[in-house]
């Protein structure tokens, strides 16, 4: 196998690579006793590997280290904390928790119905959004025409859940679905 | 060159476990750990920024907003690839994206036309370049010459260049954090090599560096 000059160029690199078949191998090193230009060309490019290579071509910016230690530790402070830190997380957890507790007392407070006549209804989607009345006792899908003419000024959309929780009871039309009958 | 290689990977998958256990640690609420996960590949995250920023003052920034995202979302790291490549990829993105604001590709170098990188590569020169003491590397002034030198390329072959030749990521790695092929990254690697034997062999050629000492009077280059 014989190589000429623009193929060696092409291969020069996978040569330093060690990435080339040994017939490839023996070709370029052929070549090299005999061409002082790819010589030329080899020897320079390892050169350039070797001297880019070394740990000491490319340093780091003063300071760079500092600087990113100092950002990281603005943003996550001293995991230990101090004193008073401690104080006001556990304040905050006592918070949380206790608002929860009072939520969940609250949903258990039913006001009584707002009409006795009226079914409760059962199975309703705590989250679906129903129509009432300040005045009226009952809660509606939105748009549903037995909302009353006079109650649709003063209508609020509400969550089905806050709507029992106020004592409102279902219509018997528009959510019949809920009702046991 | 194998047998480095191979040495160099090895070292490389040991400082992965070590990376894994300190990550470990930090999750656990060790957070003051997390700089000595970083420490072993800072100046791997600088030089990748700096590969595609080119501005040292940019480079720097960037570098270090990308080992804080790394730290916001080290939880995310899911341990499929290695730990140096993640962060290196956040650096890209993180490099890139800054790229994009400073419209920065309008201001690149010439000579990154899709045609040129598949054309074969001619040296234009063919001065004997004599081995350079790595003394020399001491010297800032050697050290900003060989920057120069770097900042000329294009950015795909730098940024192939940075990572592989000087930081020396396998070529594997090297494709995957830049989302490129393995040809493209021989392809760019070749023409990089040469391009700065071309640029550098002038000031290196027998007798050059010889003759006139860096850091005293004229310039080589």
């Amino acid at each position: 196998m014989v190589v000429n000059c623009e193929q060696v160029w092409q291969e020069i690199s996978n040569y330093l690579e060690g990435e080339v078949n040994p017939e490839l191998r023996a070709a370029m090193e052929a070549h090299f006793k005999e061409c002082k230009h790819c010589t030329a060309v080899l020897d320079g490019t390892k050169n350039v590997i070797h001297l880019f290579g070394d740990d000491r071509s490319l340093q780091l910016p003063v300071g760079f280290s500092a600087g990113w230690r100092r950002r990281l530790a603005e943003y996550a402070p001293n995991p230990r904390g101090t004193a008073l830190g401690w104080m006001l997380a556990m304040a905050a957890v006592a918070l949380v928790s206790g608002s929860f507790a009072l939520a969940r007392l609250d949903a258990r407070s039913v006001s009584a119905l707002r009409s006795y006549l009226a079914e409760p209804g059962a199975g309703i989607p705590d989250a679906m959004m129903v129509a009432v009345s300040a005045d009226g006792k009952t809660f509606h899908v939105p748009g549903c025409r037995f909302l009353h003419k006079h109650e649709s000024e003063n209508v609020r959309l509400i969550a089905a859940s806050v709507a029992i929780r106020e004592g409102y009871v279902p219509c018997v039309r528009c959510l019949r679905q809920y009702l046991n009958r | 060159m194998l047998l480095l290689m191979t040495a160099v990977e090895r070292a490389a998958n040991t400082g992965d476990e070590r990376a894994q256990a300190l990550i470990a640690h930090i999750l656990n609420g060790q957070s003051s750990l997390f700089a000595e996960l970083v420490k072993p590949y800072e100046r791997r995250v600088y030089v990748t920024a700096l590969a595609l920023l080119r501005n040292e003052a940019d480079a720097q920034d960037a570098a270090q907003e990308a080992i804080l995202k790394a730290f916001t979302h080290l939880r995310q790291f899911r341990g499929e690839s290695r730990f140096s490549t993640w962060l290196i990829q956040i650096t890209v993105n993180e490099a890139r994206m800054r790229q994009r604001k400073q419209h920065a590709d309008l201001f690149e170098p010439l000579g990154n036309s899709h045609d040129e990188e598949e054309a074969g590569y001619i040296p234009r020169d063919f001065a004997d370049w004599r081995e350079i003491p790595s003394e020399a590397l001491e010297k800032s002034e050697f050290r900003a010459l060989l920057a120069k030198a770097v900042t000329s390329l294009g950015q795909k072959y730098r940024e192939v260049f940075l990572l592989r030749d000087v930081e020396h990521m396998s070529i594997e790695e090297t494709a995957e954090v830049l989302s490129i092929s393995l040809a493209s990254v021989k392809t760019r690697l070749l023409r990089a090599r040469l391009m700065l034997r071309d640029i550098l062999a002038p000031a290196f050629a027998d007798g050059w560096f010889g003759r006139t000492p860096f850091g005293k009077g004229s310039k080589p280059w």
